[in-house]
């Protein structure tokens, strides 16, 4: 295999990662945007579905942002280590985040199967873990969202010689300018209406209505941040935004806000399941347009896949790597959602046992 | 570096010791159907749970700080043994869908099947443990690559590393030092409960499974370690003669307990001398020639003080932990059943003895880590030369210690809340003495 077919095919590897991650794991931060905002007669229910939803999964659903660093840094050393240190406060708060979510996450589920247990008090405590839970949700996708928009922008620079990472705008934070900043909300609402798509399959009556309507909410705000993105991309990555309107790109974006058109007029016309599989097609195929857009680079404009691409060999092994990794993690996928997501793989065979 | 690695290896000991300590008592529960022994594998599955997300964000700060810190020693350490972590990364993978079946499965799995859940837990815990643990064997004994006169690095074989033999030692030594530091601290924390009149099967089954885990891997851990210690003997002179305190080449070399190197003179003060002890330890030869200290350049000595002292402490726990083994068992044994909880000093024992383990395991990565210095990977690269060359190392250093005084104060929290939240009579859980540890070796 050429240089070029391992770098590309490693990178698809890391891309595919990436896609499991929004999907999956972007619908758990959108839960914990929920949680923050459960408003209304059944707030309490609203959270309840959330914890059942997301409880068996997320820990899961985190590792694939793991795989996806581990493929970088294992293929592209050089370009993982310019990212890492131009992005170092975003990584690290986002990482932050992810974790004191997913901590508080097990501290609140944990509190309120023993309050279910009991039929107990709401307790104090577990209202500030949700509140941890809640904000640090908003504060992981902003910052991944915004960190695309840095690196999209080519504000990052990598100089040739010693791999000295500098900015082309100064500032505390060159990486949070208002296109970052939009990228960073156009995740945070993705991940948000994601959930509530998710959420409604797999509710019932009243609470569904819920999220049914959070559902239009989120959609809408998404549709209005997308445009606004691409707007603001026009002045401040143009050439990312000649990319994205390129021969190879537009039709595959085109697909990804049909797919969003279909997911929205799935949840309007109360079709859930098919809502669901909709959803989950638009950000596949809009982060497949982000891709192809974007490839050669890895950083744009002075690391490309190939000139950060590892040794051969290397990259050769974890390749050949996958197929087994895979045989294992599908299997044990498929177990998990079958056990806790059984509306999933069986759509019309419900069977919600009620826990005993 | 050094301060979230240790901070990072008591999860990592927790994460692979509590699972296998799980499995042992749910077992417990299928075969006899008493339900302390289930209340307990629930308990203990929380604090799993919650070190496990925990302990997979300051892993994967780590692997960032890796990059941003010692570009360098990345530059030959990523392209030949990278793939190990993506190896890892699939042990860790499994993990968590695992960790997610058996947490959230107790109702939904059958009770066999939920065990098993467990058991995969357990096994793909260990194995992540033994992949990173391959990085490590090989920045001791490097292979699988070559350099050309400009330093440039050839990969030669990917896969030199799995038939390197220290790996398995390295593994099999850690692995059990992990349960031995898991199964002394819940044995040491519930022997607490017993103390203060918490006299139930609970309180029971958790001393009596911790110094039975413990307990046999505190037996076998010597026998690892000899065969880890010969290894390196063959391996890395330098780093063993640090160990003992040897610093003349002699035959007939003496076993060194205790001591202090005196560097100046090039001999060990004040140990207790075993003739020909160190000799028979490293080739089962009393008259076997040892390479001390002095046939290797002074500037590429490894640290003997800091080196010597951490091996004394890890094997003079080590051995306490034995002795403390053999008094409890046997006192079990005599009386039969009862009697080693009647005993208040034998119980006051296995309370002190419940950090022993995790000191000991800091200790001996000390050893290691220490030991093969100034070297970063043996022979290959120095310390000094992997480096990050950027001048922003300075506030790279204090934001990753802040992560990590972050990270370990919401450790405590979540342990006091977890600790105080139950429904359960343990007043005091397992892992209370976790964050007293990570704070030992800082």
């Amino acid at each position: 295999m050429s240089d070029f077919t391992l770098a590309y095919a490693a990178a698809a590897a890391a891309l595919i990662g990436l896609m499991a991650y929004a999907v999956l794991a972007g619908a758990d931060f959108g839960g914990g945007v929920w949680d923050l905002f459960a408003t209304g007669p059944r707030r309490r229910l609203q959270r309840q579905a959330i914890a059942d939803a997301m409880g068996p999964v997320w820990e899961a659903n985190h590792v694939w942002m793991i795989f996806v660093i581990v493929v970088l840094f294992t293929c592209f050393p050089r370009g993982f280590a310019a990212l890492g240190v131009a992005l170092f406060v975003p990584f690290h708060l986002a990482l932050l985040g992810i974790m004191l979510r997913g901590a508080a996450f097990v501290f609140r589920g944990y509190d309120e199967r023993a309050a279910a247990r009991q039929r107990r008090r709401h307790g104090q405590r577990s209202t500030v873990w949700g509140a941890v839970f809640g904000v640090a949700s908003l504060i992981a996708p902003f910052l991944l969202g915004a960190a695309f928009g840095a690196i999209t922008s080519g504000i990052i620079r990598v100089a040739a010689a010693d791999g000295r990472v500098s900015y082309v705008t100064a500032g505390a934070m060159p990486w949070l300018n208002l296109y970052s900043v939009s990228c960073g909300l156009l995740a945070l609402s993705t991940c948000a209406y994601l959930a509530a798509v998710y959420l409604t399959a797999e509710t019932q009556d009243e609470l569904r209505d819920d999220f049914r309507r959070r559902a239009i909410v989120a959609g809408t705000v998404t549709a209005a941040l997308a445009a606004a993105v691409l707007v603001l991309a026009r002045s401040e990555a143009t050439w990312f935004f000649h990319r994205l309107i390129s021969p190879q790109a537009w039709p595959v974006l085109a697909a990804g806000l049909l797919c969003f058109a279909a997911s929205a007029w799935a949840v309007f016309t109360r079709r859930y399941h098919l809502s669901r599989v909709f959803a989950a097609g638009e950000i596949v195929l809009l982060l497949l347009g982000w891709g192809v857009s974007y490839q050669p680079y890895l950083v744009y404009p002075d690391i490309t896949l190939v000139s950060s691409m590892a040794p051969r060999a290397t990259v050769r092994f974890l390749l050949a790597t996958l197929p087994f990794g895979m045989a294992v993690l599908v299997p044990s996928l498929w177990l998990l959602l079958r056990v806790f997501k059984p509306t999933l793989v069986a759509p019309e065979g419900r069977s919600d046992r009620p826990s005993s | 570096m050094a301060l979230s690695l240790a901070f990072h290896m008591v999860f990592a000991a927790v994460g692979i010791g509590l699972p296998f300590m799980l499995v042992i008592v749910e077992a417990a529960h299928l075969r006899t159907g008493r339900p302390h022994y289930k209340r307990l594998a629930q308990k203990w599955a929380k604090v799993t749970g919650l070190l496990f997300a925990i302990g997979a964000v300051s892993g994967t700060a780590l692997s960032f700080e890796l990059g941003l810190l010692w570009p360098r020693y990345m530059k030959i350490m990523g392209p030949v043994v990278g793939h190990l972590f993506a190896l890892e990364g699939y042990a860790f993978f499994v993990e968590a869908i695992f960790i997610g079946l058996y947490l959230y499965g107790w109702d939904k799995l059958s009770p066999r099947g939920h065990w098993l859940c467990g058991v995969v837990v357990a096994i793909s815990g260990a194995l992540s443990g033994w992949f990173v643990l391959g990085v490590n064997a090989w920045m001791q004994v490097p292979v699988g690559f070559t350099r050309d006169a400009a330093g440039a690095v050839t990969v030669t074989d990917p896969r030199a590393i799995f038939k390197q033999a220290g790996w398995v030692y390295m593994a099999v030594h850690s692995t059990l030092s992990c349960y031995i530091s898991v199964g002394f601290a819940v044995a040491g924390v519930y022997a607490a409960g017993w103390l203060r009149g918490k006299r139930d099967d609970y309180h029971r089954a958790a001393i009596v499974t911790g110094m039975a885990v413990g307990g046999i891997c505190a037996l076998a851990q010597p026998l690892s370690g000899d065969l880890l210690a010969k290894f390196v003997f063959r391996t890395q002179p330098a780093k063993f003669a640090a160990m003992e305190g040897q610093f003349k080449t002699e035959p007939r070399a003496p076993l060194r307990i205790g001591g202090w190197p005196n560097v100046e003179e090039g001999r060990t003060d004040l140990a207790l001398e075993i003739p020909g002890g160190l000799s028979f330890l490293a080739a089962h030869d009393s008259s076997a020639v040892v390479p001390g200290l002095e046939s290797i350049p002074r500037d590429r000595w490894p640290n003997v003080h800091l080196t010597h002292a951490m091996f004394q402490v890890m094997v003079g726990l080590g051995t306490l932990l034995m002795l403390l083994t053999v008094w409890f068992w046997w006192t079990w044994w005599r009386r039969r059943g009862g009697g080693a909880l009647e005993n208040r000093w034998l119980l006051r024992a296995v309370l002190a003895a419940a950090p022993m383990g995790f000191v000991a395991l800091e200790a001996g990565w000390m050893v290691t880590e220490v030991g093969r210095q100034p070297w970063v990977i043996n022979g290959v690269m120095l310390t000094r030369d992997a480096v990050t060359p950027v001048g922003s190392v300075g506030p790279m250093f204090v934001g990753f210690t802040l992560l990590y005084v972050v990270l370990a104060a919401t450790t405590i929290v979540l342990l006091r809340a977890l600790r105080s939240d139950d429904t359960d009579p343990a007043p005091q859980d397992v892992p209370a003495a976790t964050p007293a540890m990570a704070a030992v070796p800082s």
